[in-house]
């Protein structure tokens, strides 16, 4: 998996309130989820963000509730993927299940800034800011994760091995 | 082989059908209960049936709560709920309740048993780790999760580490186990146990009611933990015995088995304490904020909204008045709490007191409905999360606190520490 986008930078725990603020959780369409997308932590966020932008963000991101609106909210708002320093847990295996790349490299999140262009070659594990000129390592996927991702997120791998 | 493991990890190896497990091992385990809930479900239920599901893996195991947006407070809501209610009559689902019968997830399923001690449960929604109290691996998880849940009964884990945090020595009066917890997530930080099992024992816990053990665990989220046990004991078997619906196995953390850190808490030194805005581990002792005023107070919630939640209220509350500047809602976490509260004569103080009694319903805890904050206000709630607009306005404030505090607050119209309020005499009257 590769992707080429503008960073958007945010501070640490970031929590899933902030991601989609449980206001607009009388709903599951995530077209609906996607307009409020961050609303709470960046009121403008949701009308800047362009398809294939990158989200990057301090420790423990996705932090609270357990509602997957969050993940599915970034994703159908047009965020490729989500690099942070770390993710809280829930939100960590949301992402995977829904099929929304996220990855982990402190020191990448913590140099990033916001309009950084980034170059993200997941497979490989790097990281490229090419408007510093920066590389980096990204840690390196589980190899269930991995198995997670190729069968394309947790359902069709359940299915697969179960049904 | 064999080798020695922590309450958690027992259960994670029954469950995965190994002899023993060990932290970093993915396992694939067979959960014995899923649930989710009016916010998490209406997404599952489309993922089950998009993925070709048409029964549910065990109609005894599938358990749905609609307590979020209920009694439902827009068209939207009604839509979302109805789904539920739909779904848990098509699958003939043995654990669902309706207005009149439901109740807040994590107060009603201990209470009537449907969890038990040894459980592995996953639920949609984060404060499942409340069952930990008894001794049942319980985490949250999402929507699809759930989904994967209710069609094959199974859950995928990478074993956690264990945390254990020892709290030691009795607790000062007026200090509980809210208090103890947000000490706890105080010296953590918000993502201190990310991932971790977290293990409460020590003398002070011991010493704890079921109910206060519930609250301890309810917030092991707050810190980033998958769960937050309790080893069973007298107290739990207690509880138990009288209301599980299947069988519990009672386990115990072996006396080698591996910590990764051990961090103790001498208790005595403990005192009631608020989580300022805008995250729970911001904790400040409740008498360095008698400065703050407030305009609402909220007592109630998966957290603090059991029958001594609202003792340790009425007791204070009692031929008193709320401050006419704050708004206080009473929010009993079940029908049986409301019902027991109403018998005790709670609801009677409460309201001769000016406080309003929600149904209920997680509402007020995450800004739903039945209490949203303006901009600009600030409410002191037994709630367990105070971030950027979680009651309401992303300009308004949430300080956490235990009931007693909360209750005392709502009489001074700012924070207060429940001894601010008590006449003499205070121990006679109300129930302890």
């Amino acid at each position: 998996m590769k992707f080429q986008g503008q960073a958007h930078k945010f501070g640490h725990d970031v929590n899933t309130d902030e991601i989609i603020p449980a206001r607009y959780l009388n709903t599951s369409d995530p077209r609906e989820l996607a307009a409020h997308v961050m609303e709470d932590a960046d009121p403008g966020f949701a009308g800047r963000v362009k398809p294939g932008d990158i989200l990057v963000a301090g420790k423990n991101f996705g932090c609270g509730s357990s509602r997957e609106h969050a993940p599915l909210a970034l994703k159908t708002a047009g965020v490729a993927c989500v690099v942070a320093e770390s993710f809280a847990r829930i939100f960590y295996r949301n992402a995977f299940n829904i099929g929304l790349p996220i990855l982990e490299s402190p020191p990448a999140a913590s140099e990033t800034s916001t309009g950084d262009r980034l170059e993200i070659d997941a497979g490989a594990g790097t990281l490229v800011n090419r408007t510093t000129g920066k590389s980096y390592a990204t840690a390196p996927l589980p190899p269930f994760m991995q198995e997670l991702v190729a069968a394309g997120g947790l359902m069709p791998y359940v299915k697969k091995k179960f049904l | 082989m064999s080798r020695p493991m922590t309450l958690g990890e027992k259960i994670l190896a029954r469950t995965a059908g190994r002899r023993f497990v060990a932290p970093g091992d993915l396992i694939l385990a067979d959960v014995d209960l899923c649930l989710g809930n009016d916010i998490t479900a209406p997404l599952a239920i489309q993922t089950f049936y998009a993925q070709g599901g048409r029964h549910v893996f065990d109609r005894k195991r599938v358990v749905l709560v609609p307590d979020h947006f209920t009694p439902n407070k827009d068209i939207a809501s009604a839509e979302q709920a109805k789904i539920l209610r739909e779904f848990a009559r098509d699958q003939k689902l043995l654990y669902y309740w309706d207005q009149g019968e439901c109740g807040i997830e994590h107060a009603l399923l201990p209470e009537q048993g449907v969890v038990v001690p040894g459980d592995l449960v996953v639920g949609a929604d984060s404060h499942t780790c409340t069952y930990g109290a008894l001794g049942a691996f319980a985490t949250g998880v999402g929507s699809t999760d759930l989904a994967a849940a209710m069609l094959v009964g199974k859950a995928w884990f990478k074993v956690p580490p264990t945390l254990q945090l020892v709290f030691q020595g009795k607790r000062a009066p007026d200090v509980t186990a809210k208090d103890l917890i947000l000490t706890a997530i105080s010296r953590l930080g918000v993502d201190g146990a990310n991932y971790r099992i977290l293990e409460f024992t020590g003398s002070a816990i011991s010493a704890l009611s079921m109910e206060g053990r519930l609250t301890m665990s309810n917030m092991a989220i707050e810190a980033g933990a998958v769960t937050g046990l309790i080893v069973p004991d007298a107290v739990t078997r207690r509880y138990v015995q009288k209301r599980a619906q299947r069988k519990p196995r009672y386990y115990t953390s072996d006396p080698e088995a591996v910590y990764e850190r051990r961090e103790v808490f001498d208790v005595r030194r403990v005192e009631p304490v608020v989580a300022k805005p805008h995250l729970p581990s911001n904790v400040v002792p409740a008498a360095s904020l008698k400065d703050v005023r407030i305009d609402q107070a909220v007592i109630g919630s998966c957290t603090n909204g059991r029958i001594e939640d609202l003792r340790e209220a009425a007791r204070l509350l009692r031929g008193k008045r709320v401050s006419p500047r704050v708004r206080t809602i009473i929010f009993p976490a079940t029908p049986a709490v409301w019902r027991q509260a109403l018998k005790e004569g709670l609801l009677d103080i409460f309201t001769a007191a000016g406080c309003v009694i929600s149904p209920p319903t997680c509402g007020p805890c995450l800004g739903g409905h039945m209490g949203v904050l303006a901009r600009g206000e600030r409410a002191v709630a037994t709630t367990n999360r105070n971030f950027v607009g979680r009651m309401g306005h992303t300009e308004s404030e949430v300080y956490l606190a235990s009931a007693g505090v909360a209750a005392a607050s709502a009489i001074k119209g700012r924070i207060a520490l429940p001894r601010e309020v008590r006449g003499r005499g205070w121990q006679r009257g109300v129930k302890r």
